[in-house]
C-alpha cells in the first residue's frame, strides 16, 4: 500500500501544491489530473524519490520510502516523459538491459515474448533509430510486461500511442490490476479499464 | 524472474557502455587521436634534440592523458541524462554506486586502456629507454582509472549544465594533480637511476582510495543533479 501524508512540492520557488494527501491500495488505479503546470510529473518524480518533498511523507507498506531507498526501487516501474531507449541497439537488446538495470534478468524468450505482445513482431532486432515515434513507445512499454514489481507509475503512457495500443495499455493495465497491483498515471487522453473503477486525483 | 547479483549488475553496465561505443567508434577514435596529436606536437614544436625530449617525456604523455580523457567526460552521463536512461538508473534496486562503478570502469575501456596502450609508440618519439617505458605504462595503469573515477564526480556534477564541458574540466584538473605528479614523477625517477616504488605506490593507494569512495559520491552527485 502506498501512503501520501500532507505532500507539499516545489518547483524552484514556486510551490505547486501542499497538503496533499492519499492511498493507493493493491488492486486500484488512479489518475492524477490537472492543468498543465499543476505538478502532475512533479507528483510523480517525488513519489519515485528523484526530488525531495518540501514537505510530508510517503510510505511504502507502513514504512517511510526515504528510509526503505533501494528496497522501495524494487517495487516500482517508473515510465516517464522520456523513452530511456538508445537509438542505437536494438529493441531486444533495450529491453534485457532496461530490464537489467530494473534489477531482473530477462532471458532472450521473455523479452522477445513481451516485444511481441506489444506488437512489435518482425522488428525486435531492428535498430531502435528506424522505428517510428509511436514504436519506441511501444519499446518502453514492454518493460512493465517483464517487470514484476506492484508499483507502476506512468507519466503520460499513453503519448505517441495509436488506438491498437491504447487498448493494448487498458488490456495490461487491468491485468496488472487483477494481480494485486497497482497504478498511478497521468493522461490528457480516456484510459477506461474494464471492471475497475478509476480513482481520480485532481491538482489545482 | 531472476533477480540480478551485484556483479550481474557491474557485467551488464560494463558490456552495455561497450557495446553503445561500438555502435558509436568515432567517440572513442577521437580521444585516442587527440592523444596521439598532442603528444606529437612536442617533438615537432621543439626539434630533435633528445636531451630536451627525454627530459619532458614523461610530463608531456601524461599532461596529454589528463587532456584527453578530459574530453570524453562530458559523454559519460550526459546521453543517459537526455534520453531519460539515468532516472531508471537511479531507481536500480541493488546498488547506485555499483551501476556508477560499472560506467566508471568502461569509461576508462574506452579512454584510458587505448591511452596506456599507446603510450610506449609515442614514447619512442622521445627517445625514452625501454626500462622508463615500462615505468610508464605501469604508472599510467594505475593513474588512469583514477583520472575516469574523479572525472565521474566532475560530471555527475556538472549533469544538465550549460557550459558543462568547461566547467567540468576546470572542477576535475586541480584534483588531477596528485595524479599527474605521482605518476610523471616514477618516469623521471627511473631514468635518473632511482627507485620507482615509492611513486607506484602512492599513485596505487589514490588508485584504492578513489576507487572506495568516488562511485559513492558519483552516486550522490548524480541524484543531487537529477533533482
Amino acid at each position: 500500500m502506498l501512503e501520501v501524508c500532507n505532500l507539499a512540492c516545489s518547483r524552484g520557488d514556486h510551490q505547486l501544491f501542499d497538503g496533499l494527501s492519499f492511498t493507493l491500495s493493491a488492486g486500484e488505479l488512479m489518475q492524477v489530473e490537472g492543468a498543465n503546470g499543476s505538478g502532475k510529473t512533479t507528483l510523480l518524480r517525488t513519489l519515485c524519490g528523484f526530488m525531495q518533498p518540501l514537505a510530508g511523507e510517503i510510505r511504502w507498506q507502513g514504512q517511510d520510502v526515504r528510509k526503505l531507498d533501494e528496497d522501495f526501487y524494487a517495487e516500482l516501474v517508473y515510465l516517464g516523459h522520456l523513452n530511456a531507449i538508445k537509438d542505437e541497439l536494438s529493441a531486444l537488446e533495450n529491453l534485457r538491459i532496461s530490464a537489467g538495470l530494473a534489477g531482473c534478468a530477462v532471458s532472450h524468450q521473455q523479452a522477445i515474448a513481451a516485444l511481441r505482445r506489444m506488437g512489435l513482431r518482425g522488428r525486435e532486432t531492428l535498430a531502435v533509430k528506424v522505428l517510428s515515434q509511436g514504436q519506441r513507445r511501444r519499446v518502453a512499454l514492454a518493460r512493465l510486461l517483464v517487470s514484476n514489481a506492484p508499483l507502476w507509475i506512468l507519466d503520460e503512457p499513453l503519448t505517441a500511442l495509436d488506438v491498437g495500443a491504447v487498448s493494448l495499455m487498458q488490456e495490461l493495465i487491468g491485468e496488472h490490476l487483477s494481480n494485486q497491483g497497482m497504478v498511478i498515471f497521468t493522461t490528457h487522453q480516456a484510459l477506461q479499464v474494464a471492471g475497475v473503477a478509476t480513482r481520480q486525483l485532481a491538482l489545482s | 524472474m531472476n533477480k540480478l547479483s551485484l556483479p550481474g549488475l557491474l557485467l551488464l553496465v560494463i558490456k552495455r557502455d561497450l557495446l553503445l561505443a561500438m555502435r558509436r567508434r568515432a567517440d572513442v577514435l577521437t580521444t585516442l587521436v587527440f592523444f596521439v596529436m598532442v603528444v606529437s606536437l612536442f617533438p615537432l614544436g621543439i626539434g630533435p634534440e633528445q636531451e630536451i625530449l627525454r627530459k619532458i617525456a614523461p610530463g608531456v604523455v601524461w599532461v596529454a592523458a589528463l587532456l584527453a580523457s578530459m574530453l570524453s567526460l562530458g559523454r559519460m552521463f550526459s546521453a543517459d541524462y537526455l534520453d531519460g536512461t539515468l532516472e531508471q538508473m537511479l531507481l536500480v534496486p541493488q546498488s547506485l554506486s555499483m551501476l556508477v562503478l560499472g560506467k566508471i570502469a568502461a569509461h576508462w575501456m574506452l579512454s584510458g586502456l587505448p591511452l596506456v596502450l599507446i603510450a610506449p609508440a609515442l614514447g619512442l618519439q622521445f627517445d625514452m629507454s625501454a626500462q622508463a617505458l615500462w615505468v610508464l605504462i605501469a604508472a599510467l595503469l594505475l593513474g588512469t582509472p583514477v583520472l575516469s573515477m574523479i572525472g565521474a564526480i566532475g560530471a555527475a556534477l556538472t549533469l544538465g549544465l550549460r557550459g558543462g564541458g568547461v566547467l567540468v574540466s576546470l572542477l576535475v584538473l586541480p584534483l588531477c594533480i596528485p595524479v599527474l605528479i605521482f605518476g610523471a614523477g616514477a618516469v623521471e625517477a627511473v631514468s635518473s637511476g632511482m627507485s620507482v616504488i615509492s611513486h607506484l605506490s602512492l599513485l596505487g593507494a589514490i588508485l584504492m582510495l578513489s576507487l572506495v569512495f568516488t562511485p559513492w559520491v558519483t552516486a550522490q552527485a548524480l541524484r543531487i543533479s537529477m533533482e
